[in-house]
């Protein structure tokens, strides 16, 4: 089921992400997916994020697929030059896998091997043209491709609280012009700076889905700050998670913090991403206070 | 070495808005520059307000000097186009941030010695120059992925996630081509970039 299909239907769409693990066995991420997140539409399955290797998305998308639950599939462009993705996509669409998501990807010196050749052949942009030629029945270069030709929900990524907004609207619009017909969002603490981000973002018409994390501690909040782009925890928040670390500790004030923010902002947007880092546990907690 | 090579006569046309000033760089020993190409299709241009034909105008200071003997002109018109390699428009175009200024020029790379270049501009002699869409702010040298389609997520606090010292790339672009009145820039078609005239990849 290609997720599209259900914005189109005007639900509100939620889905989660898993990473897939360093090593072989996918039981543990398959089973806890199965556990807490087969409520929700769709599940990501990240690629090889933070240029930390990992397994495939690809596989591990087969394995949520087989337990039953709707993958996603990321790609990102740090990873492979043109020629590997295409590829990648036309083994997707064989194998089923019908849901992608496709990023720039963190650059090769954020993760564990720092030493890696960045490919970035491709793009966020260039790739989701890319899928849009082989949808047409042809590749990159405008050879035929033999036989049916894939068809994909063609997600793309949005940083609406960056500090620089105005870039991320003229890439979202470049993505939008690319063939994006969703968006995910990364993580959101602002629900101000959300609506205000999604009152210049609805002139595309495109679905957006309000990334979420759930803040673990205190420490958590202000190594984001520092640490990753296009996320911002406000101080009453950071106040909030060290007020009562025992609370903040079993996911209680982390869960309040994400359903309030849920809740501000669903009348503005068409769905929810949780990123739930680990605690995939909490999701269906975090989806019940938010009255989802 | 480099060479500079004209974009095609086309290209160039589409690249003008009103009254144009021009800048030849017969550079560096380092770059073959198609000199008399370049003077006929000088001469069949439009609105053409002063041309300034010298060398080195990576030099900063120098091209400063230079400049300043074609203020009237300069001022007059409505654009600069640069007949250089990269590194040349770059230059020019960070003397003038509220002026369009355009590449008339790609630039390849030859094995050999590389010319000298200031450390602020950098042309990685791609073999397309990006400098016409991006505000005469290269992409490839200033965003550390090379992104030619905008930015990525990756920058906080207007810095790169690679070096937090480094300012990021896009956003500079995006300033740039706000300040000249260009952001229409970003609506041009996705990039897809030919890595077969890039130097990294044509060098032997």
């Amino acid at each position: 089921m290609r997720i599209t299909e259900l914005f189109d239907n005007g639900e509100f769409v939620v889905t989660a992400e898993v990473g897939p693990p360093k090593g072989i066995n996918v039981d543990h991420v398959v089973e806890e997916a199965k556990e807490y997140l087969s409520g929700i539409t769709a599940v990501n399955v990240t690629d090889n994020q933070s240029s930390v290797m990992r397994m495939g998305s690809l596989p591990a998308c087969i394995a949520l697929k087989n337990a039953g639950l709707t993958p996603i599939l990321q790609l990102t462009c740090r990873d492979r030059n043109r020629i590997a993705l295409q590829s990648e996509l036309l083994g997707a669409a064989m194998l089923g896998i019908d849901n992608i998501l496709c990023l720039t990807g963190d650059h090769t010196k954020m993760g564990d091997h720092p030493g890696a050749k960045p490919v970035f052949d491709l793009d966020s942009v260039s790739l989701l043209h890319t899928v849009c030629q082989l949808e047409k029945g042809m590749d990159l270069s405008g050879n035929p491709l033999v036989g049916e030709a894939p068809k994909f929900a063609k997600g793309a990524v949005v940083s609406p609280c960056s500090d620089s907004v105005d870039a991320q609207l003229a890439k979202m619009e470049r993505k939008v012009m690319a063939g994006a017909e969703y968006f995910q969002t990364q993580a959101v603490f602002d629900s101000e700076k959300f609506i205000s981000f999604m009152e210049k973002a609805k002139q595309f018409g495109k679905p957006v889905q309000l990334g979420v994390i759930i803040p673990k501690s205190a420490g958590m909040a202000k190594f984001m700050n520092n640490n990753v782009a296009g996320v911002h925890v406000p101080q009453h928040m950071i106040d909030a998670l060290a007020a009562d670390k025992e609370r903040a500790k079993a996911g209680i004030t982390g869960v309040e913090i994400a359903a309030q923010i849920i809740k501000e902002c669903r009348p503005y947007c068409q769905g929810v991403h949780i990123m739930a880092l680990g605690w995939e546990a909490k999701v269906p907690e975090l989806l019940k206070l938010a009255g989802i | 070495m480099l060479i500079t090579e004209l974009k095609s006569k086309d290209t160039i046309l589409s690249l003008l808005t009103g009254k144009v000033f021009i800048i030849n760089c017969h550079g560096c020993k380092e770059v073959w520059f198609p000199e008399e190409d370049a003077n006929a299709l000088q001469k069949e241009l439009p609105n053409v307000t002063g041309i300034l034909t010298t060398d080195y105008i990576c030099n900063p200071e120098h091209l400063k000097l230079r400049l300043s003997k074609h203020e009237a002109a300069i001022n007059e018109a409505d654009m600069i186009l640069v007949f250089s390699c990269g590194v040349g428009v770059q230059t020019v175009a960070g003397f003038f941030p509220e002026k369009k200024v355009c590449a008339a020029c790609d630039t390849y790379a030859l094995p050999g010695f590389q010319g000298v270049t200031p450390l602020e501009y950098d042309c990685k002699q791609c073999g397309e120059c990006y400098l016409n869409l991006t505000g005469g702010i290269c992409p490839l040298t200033a965003c550390s992925k090379g992104l030619v389609n905008g930015q990525c997520g990756g920058a906080k606090n207007g810095k790169c996630e690679v070096d937090p010292n480094m300012e990021c790339g896009w956003e500079r672009i995006q300033r740039r081509l706000a300040q000249i009145g260009r952001l229409d820039a970003l609506k041009c078609p996705v990039q897809v970039r030919n890595y077969a005239t890039d130097a990294e990849v044509s060098k032997k």
